[in-house]
């Protein structure tokens, strides 16, 4: 069984192992019949890409990656505070509401949004995609902080505030403690997501503004793909969520399984 | 990742609502909530509201002074369009198709991690990550290395000159999608099969159950809310599947890959008709909106039958 696994396990990823094969081939390499498994390994086309104009990309990737992540916990924490811990009037109706947003095809909002951001002079600014990313990612974040935050002992909160402890103290000693892993795996989530998505930033950005997944797109516009380069990007280009998710996937499993049970 | 919290009706609420009653009903504490809930019916529902008022004019962005209210008429027109037709049933078998497969290849790709082997945590790694790769990247990837007629992995592997993506586009888009997506439902089965309870299989293999008896009646039933929310958020990502038609085939040959986001998108950016495709994006509003009620409906249910929270 393990050789099973093993074997379709590697099979599996075989696509992404070619990738950062050829990444590392000259061009000449990359296109033969029967494929090259080995050859002389090169840093040319990873060389190539960081000196052409990939690092703008980078940045706005990561800027707007951060920021809007940064701004999904801002809201949401509170709001998850509030849907569990201190639940009001109507909390399942907020629920729904949150979870509605997710069902509403992007595509059916893009024509405003695209009218919006020009009439605003947001379009092809990191700000259009950090206002959408967030507002993308804030529902998922708020349904699933909230299951983290119900693991919450009410007697802890009770017992401190009879001690007279106020809400940035309960925050921070009582409830950040349980819930942190929540939190990091939610935001996790929300890095990912805000990381790969194509869809605003394709319609919305342009050489400004315009992310990692753009500048891949650059690749399909001229005739005759460049594969060794083309792997060399996307390498490049999925490396930095690659390697959280890495370091993170216990957090990831953790989360999801704690989110889904409670 | 909650769905499962949800009270199903008053009673699971109990102890927690109790030991606040005090505040209850006051402004004070939907104070926390206010600030996500406007952010995000300001940025979610407003330009819904502008799609649902564009669809009722006549105005294309290449004609200037063109525009003018047109009652149904763009309705009309969608609804006659065969292009659009085409779309429609793509768009669900591309969803279903895709999310079922990925959804039982993750659930067997999970079974084989949850045992104890060597090199289990690296084998795990490696099959998570597709779904940290751009979905671009991989859809790009898919393109050439992948399908390509002449140099492409397939070609080597089945020693033919197939042409994948134009002798079958929808597939060829499908096989990258649920290649991207199986390890999304991998980590939330597994995530599943980990919370199980260790005593109540070891009851169950001493009560002399087999292998696939335990799978049945314990591990499934266990696994269903976490296959539900797989297949419920997965269902909403996928429906939305963009990246890898616009990357591999640009909807064609002809509409033959065509979805719905890409062919608004089409109409949109392409053939500037805001009136058009503002109709179209109502009525996958609609659709979606039918199909996610009763879908949710049918989970809710289903929580509520497993006993709700916990």
């Amino acid at each position: 069984m393990t050789v099973v696994t093993w074997i379709i396990a590697i099979l599996f990823v075989f696509p992404l192992l070619w990738m950062i094969l050829t990444a590392f081939k000259q061009e000449s390499d990359a296109y033969t019949d029967p494929p090259k498994l080995f050859f002389k390994p090169t840093f040319d086309q990873i060389a190539g890409v960081l000196k052409g104009d990939f690092l703008p990309y980078l940045g706005n990737s990561a800027f707007v990656t951060i920021v809007s992540t940064l701004l999904v916990l801002l809201l949401g924490i509170p709001a998850a505070y509030a849907l569990s811990l201190a639940p009001v009037k109507g909390t399942r109706n907020a629920l729904s509401f949150f979870l509605s947003t997710k069902m509403l095809p992007i595509v059916a909002a893009i024509i405003p949004l695209y009218i919006i951001s020009q009439n605003t002079d947001l379009l092809d600014t990191v700000w259009a995609l950090i206002i959408l990313y967030t507002a993308m990612n804030l529902p998922l974040a708020i349904w699933m902080m909230r299951s983290f935050f119900m693991e919450v002992p009410g007697e802890m909160i009770e017992a401190a505030r009879i001690d007279g402890a106020n809400l940035p103290t309960l925050l921070r000693k009582i409830i950040m403690p349980v819930v942190a892993p929540g939190v990091a795996a939610t935001a996790l989530i929300c890095v990912i997501f805000s990381w790969t998505e194509f869809f605003y930033a394709v319609n919305l950005t342009a050489a400004r503004a315009g992310t990692v997944p753009v500048f891949l797109v650059g690749f399909i516009t001229s005739e005759g793909l460049y594969w060794a380069q083309l792997s060399a990007a996307a390498l490049l280009a999925s490396l930095p969520v690659m390697i959280v998710g890495w370091f993170a996937q216990n957090h990831l499993v953790r989360g999801l399984s704690m989110g889904a049970v409670k | 990742m909650s769905t499962v919290t949800v009270p199903a009706g008053p009673a699971p609420a109990n102890t927690r609502t109790s030991t606040k009653k005090k505040a209850a009903g006051s402004g004070k504490r939907r104070l926390p909530l206010l600030p996500a809930l406007i952010f995000v019916i300001a940025v979610t529902q407003i330009p819904f509201l502008l799609t649902l008022f564009y669809s009722f004019q006549s105005w294309n962005l290449v004609r200037p002074g063109s525009r003018h209210f047109v009652g149904f008429q763009n309705y009309i027109d969608v609804f006659t369009d065969t292009t659009f037709l085409g779309a429609l049933v793509n768009t669900v078998v591309l969803t279903v198709v895709c999310v079922l497969v990925s959804l039982l290849l993750g659930l067997g790709l999970a079974i084989l991690l949850d045992r104890k082997f060597i090199g289990r945590s690296f084998v795990r790694t490696l099959l998570i990550t597709p779904f940290l790769i751009l979905p671009a990247a991989g859809a790009l990837l898919w393109k050439t290395t992948m399908f390509d007629p002449t140099f492409g992995l397939l070609h080597f592997v089945f020693g033919t000159d197939i042409d994948w993506l134009s002798k079958f586009p929808l597939a060829a888009v499908m096989a990258q999608i649920v290649w991207q997506w199986t390890p999304f439902m991998m980590l939330l089965t597994l995530a599943g099969l980990q919370s199980q309870s260790k005593e109540v299989l070891e009851a169950a293999s001493v009560d002399g159950a087999n292998r696939w008896r335990t799978f049945y009646s314990i591990t499934l039933p266990h696994l269903s809310r976490f296959l539900q929310l797989a297949t419920m958020l997965g269902a909403i990502y996928i429906v939305n599947s963009f990246d890898a038609i616009f990357l591999m085939t640009q909807g064609g040959p002809g509409t033959a890959s065509t979805n719905l986001p890409f062919y608004i998108y089409q109409r949109a950016f392409e053939g500037f008709d805001v009136g058009q495709s503002s109709a179209m994006g109502v009525v996958v509003v609609i659709i979606t909106m039918i199909v996610a009620t009763f879908a949710l409906r049918l989970m809710f249910r289903a929580f509520s039958v497993d006993g709700g929270t916990k």
